[in-house]
């Protein structure tokens, strides 16, 4: 790893690049140093959360826009995640509980470096927008209590019964009149223009119906794109801290001209090995991925000739293929409904609704569920998740447990194993033989 | 009258039958009479209570159940309790329940509520959302809005309206109930040895499944009848145990507790008995009142945030001042997101008023007691040679 340049993860290694992962690097690059330059610059910084990114209300205060979760994600692909989830067990963290967390505490005890080796700055201000995880609440007590700064609590009311009410909306809208945005005027000094907030969220909706496509390109045969590896990608601008810029626009335009050409020339995915042969296997995936093995983890899918194409994570920032876009009309009431229809803030008969709707409408050969140690708020209830989609859709599922950030529990073989497994009863359904169960062992 | 070792008795009872003949015994006795289970940590028994419905604890299958296809819905890495009230669930035990609520406490129970809805279509399903914001205008609306819609649910599976008179009412006795239970602990803190924590918990668990009306018969009478016993003052430290709120720790644990020499003069078991720290007015409207409570009156617990970064953790530093305890426990569930991640931040306040800890993790079939026993007498050798030095 010694060799690489700070700013390049080891996902980026050797990968062949199209022009909008070169954009969206440079993007990334261009993020971090104007976070870590920011208190010179006079800037304020906002750390909040990817589930109910409030991207576009930040930038009408001028705030620049810090996500831990993304820093955990960059410390899993540089490998780094594991000395800081040691690091924050070591400082008294239960061996238990979320490593997004962990990584996050102990990158903040050796020093706080940003993927462009520069310290990022203390937030001056935590958005705890509790949305779909109840481990948010402790991460940001944890680090109000490390900062000492203004936090704003978000709450965002569970859909329990797959749908939005009007009270949860009017709940969510009188937090943001009553107590967001007064909290974010004070500590950004500037005054919120109303307009300022259409106007991004304009931008916005431009950017998701290019995302919208660009997913929705994997309904063909073959997929242009992997939904699920490629697609970590392809959402990074929009739910990090571009959503709402003309930066997003012109990436998502710029990935969808590229998905185009892949279509035209009846091209598959991209790997980081170059283009995927033959397209052999169509699969759903439910649940975040892997991130410390990344390359070999993404490795056991393609040389196989598996392509994802439709997952869950892909939706766990936003979920705009069902129709919702950012709506400049309404703008408060629809940032509260952005953040009621994060993924993760579905209830689970909504979830296997969407994740049976993938594995028709994208002719998937079965759901996959990557389970992660970490995270309850995926994990929990995927076994009958898993379950309900088989009988739903009649296609095998398969289980496999990895964690997101921590190494210790991604066991290649293991993993490898049951992909295997997995591969062959796909192989044996489709030669008409009995249809077996589920490969994973715990299912 | 009753002594206590047979009301102990009569609630250890009540505790062991997972088939919940209690409840079904109620249930039985008038037609059409129907009982709504719940979760960990608090919802408002008075609604149910008002509609004519039997609320019941629901807190897993303990350390007497063994989890044959529970195991089959939860991975390894997930605490125990969500998949021994599957099991429940799956072995018919729960097969009396009309309506199940899952409070909003961490995301396995909120998932669990989904695996409901999916798994037990027929059974009336609630995730019971409460507000995070505090203000009346906003997260008080909200709250009441969302007690106004349980209100309407329960009317519509119960057929009978659910009037403010009713309500009132059922406030009242819930009151009743909840100034018992504090009598209880006011009267453990001053003089442990003659409740102990065992005997407090299980009398709690009691109300988990009679009626209010029946389990405050039961808290009067043992408080009657303790006064009768003769129990020895012993030489225990003082402790308040922390982070027992969602699964239950094995009964042998508690008892251990307190065999090595630790008297628990506070603890988080069964929150609702004593979510709402004050009476709520019986007058005006109820739904509002109830709002009013929790918003203004209730407990501090991991799963409710504390806006305040100076008022965190004060909760249990007020609770160690209060009932002059000499240290604080913290048991957690073991894959317990929100009390294992509460707990740095706890101990730090603890540290900062020098105030003694240990820690450990539990589950609620744990069956080696022995490390924990060794643990806690020596926690409570060090506070003994601590206060003497
Ligand atoms: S529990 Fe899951 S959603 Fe929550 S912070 Fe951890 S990884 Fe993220
Ligand atoms: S024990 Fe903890 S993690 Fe498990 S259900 Fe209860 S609160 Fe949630």
């Amino acid at each position: 790893m010694s060799d690489k340049p700070a700013n390049q993860s080891a996902a980026d290694q050797d990968v062949v690049k199209d022009d909008s992962m070169l954009k969206q690097k440079a993007m990334m690059a261009a993020h971090y140093d104007r976070l870590t330059e920011a208190p010179a610059a006079g800037h304020k910084v906002c750390s909040t959360f990817v589930p109910g990114n409030l991207n576009e209300l930040l930038m009408c205060f001028d705030l620049v826009n810090n996500l831990p979760e993304i820093n955990a994600i960059q410390n899993g692909l540089r490998k780094l995640s594991g000395d800081y989830v040691k690091e924050a067990e070591r400082l008294g963290h239960s061996e238990d509980v979320c490593t997004y967390v962990k990584s996050d505490i102990g990158m903040m005890a050796k020093g706080n470096l940003s993927p462009n080796g520069k310290p990022l700055p203390d937030p001056d201000l935590l958005l705890l927008s509790y949305t779909g995880c109840f481990t948010f609440m402790k991460w940001f007590e944890l680090l109000r209590e490390q900062y000492q700064c203004e936090t704003i609590m978000l709450h965002t009311p569970y859909q329990a019964d797959g749908k939005i009410t009007r009270n949860m909306r009017d709940y969510m809208v009188k937090q943001l009149k009553e107590d967001v945005i007064p909290k974010l005027e004070k500590v950004s000094g500037v005054k919120f223009d109303i307009d300022r907030l259409r106007e991004y969220l304009a931008a916005s909706a431009k950017a998701e119906e290019n995302l919208v496509w660009v997913l929705e390109s994997a309904k063909r045969r073959p997929s242009p794109i992997d939904a699920y590896f490629g697609g970590i990608y392809y959402i990074g601008p929009i739910f990090g801290a571009f959503r709402g810029t003309e930066d997003a626009i012109d990436y998502y335009d710029t990935l969808r001209e590229e998905v185009q050409q892949r279509i035209d020339n009846g091209q598959g995915p991209i790997t980081p090995e170059g283009d995927l042969g033959e397209e052999k296997y169509r699969l759903v995936v439910e649940g975040p991925p892997n991130y410390t093995s990344f390359r070999d983890f993404w490795k056991m899918f393609y040389d196989e000739g598996a392509v994802v194409v439709a997952s869950s994570y892909t939706k766990v920032g936003g979920v705009y293929d069902f129709g919702f876009r950012h709506d400049p009309e309404r703008p408060l009431e629809t940032l509260a409904d952005y953040c009621m229809g994060v993924y993760t803030n579905l209830g689970l008969p909504q979830r296997v609704e969407m994740l049976s709707t993938y594995v028709e409408d994208y002719e998937a050969d079965g759901l996959l569920v990557n389970s992660i140690k970490s995270c309850n708020s995926f994990s929990a209830g995927q076994l009958p998740i898993l379950r309900a989609v088989e009988d739903r859709t009649g296609k095998p599922g398969a289980f496999i447990e990895t964690d997101l950030v921590d190494p210790r529990y991604f066991s290649p073989a293991n993993v490898k194993n049951r992909l295997e497994s997995y591969f062959q009863m796909i192989d044996q359904k489709r030669a008409g033989a009995r249809p077996a169960k589920a490969a994973g062992g715990a299912a | 009258m009753a002594k206590c070792e047979e009301i102990v008795a009569r609630c250890q009872a009540l505790f062991e039958d997972l088939d919940f003949q209690a409840v079904r015994d109620w249930k039985d006795a008038a037609p059409g009479r129907k009982a709504i289970g719940y979760m960990p940590i608090y919802v408002p028994r008075e609604i149910v209570h008002a509609a004519g419905m039997l609320p019941v604890g629901i807190l897993g299958g303990g350390d007497q159940i063994e989890v044959i296809h529970g195991d089959a819905y939860y991975q390894s890495y997930i605490c125990r309790i969500p998949r021994s009230t599957i099991e429940l669930g799956l072995s018919g035990r729960l097969d009396f329940l009309d309506g199940m609520m899952f409070p909003s406490i961490c995301d396995v129970i909120r998932n669990l509520s989904g695996m409901w809805q999916l798994m037990f279509p027929e059974v009336y399903v609630r995730y019971f959302d409460v507000p995070q914001n505090y203000a009346d205008s906003v997260g008080g609306v909200f709250y009441a809005n969302e007690l106004a819609a349980l209100r309407h649910d329960l009317e519509e599976l119960g057929g009978m309206e659910i009037t403010d008179e009713a309500l009132r009412r059922s406030i009242a006795i819930y009151n009743e109930n909840r100034q018992l239970v504090r009598r209880l602990y006011q009267l453990r803190a001053e003089a442990p040895w003659l409740v102990p924590a065992s005997e407090a918990y299980l009398l709690l668990r009691a109300g988990m499944v009679l009626p209010v009306e029946d389990h405050s018969a039961l808290l009067r009478d043992y408080l009657a009848a303790i006064e009768l016993e003769d129990r020895p003052m012993r030489d225990n430290c003082r402790i308040v145990l922390t982070g027992v709120f969602c699964e239950q720790p094995p009964l042998p644990l508690v008892k251990s507790i307190e065999l090595s020499g630790c008297y628990v003069v506070d603890d988080d078991f069964l929150l609702v008995t004593r979510w709402l720290t004050d009476d709520v007015p019986s007058e005006g409207d109820p739904i509002q009142n109830l709002a009013a409570a929790f918003l203004h009156k209730s407990m501090s617990t991991a799963a409710k945030y504390e806006p305040d970064l100076h008022e965190k953790g004060q909760h249990l530093v007020r609770a160690v001042r209060e009932t002059g305890a000499e240290g604080v426990i913290f048991a957690a569930p073991s894959f317990c997101d929100p009390a294992l991640l509460d707990r740095p931040m706890l101990q730090r306040v603890l540290a900062d008023a020098g105030i003694p800890f240990i820690a450990f993790k539990y589950a609620e079939n744990s069956g080696q007691m022995q490390p924990i026993r060794e643990q806690a007498g020596t926690f409570a050798d060090s506070i003994k040679l601590w206060s003497e030095a």
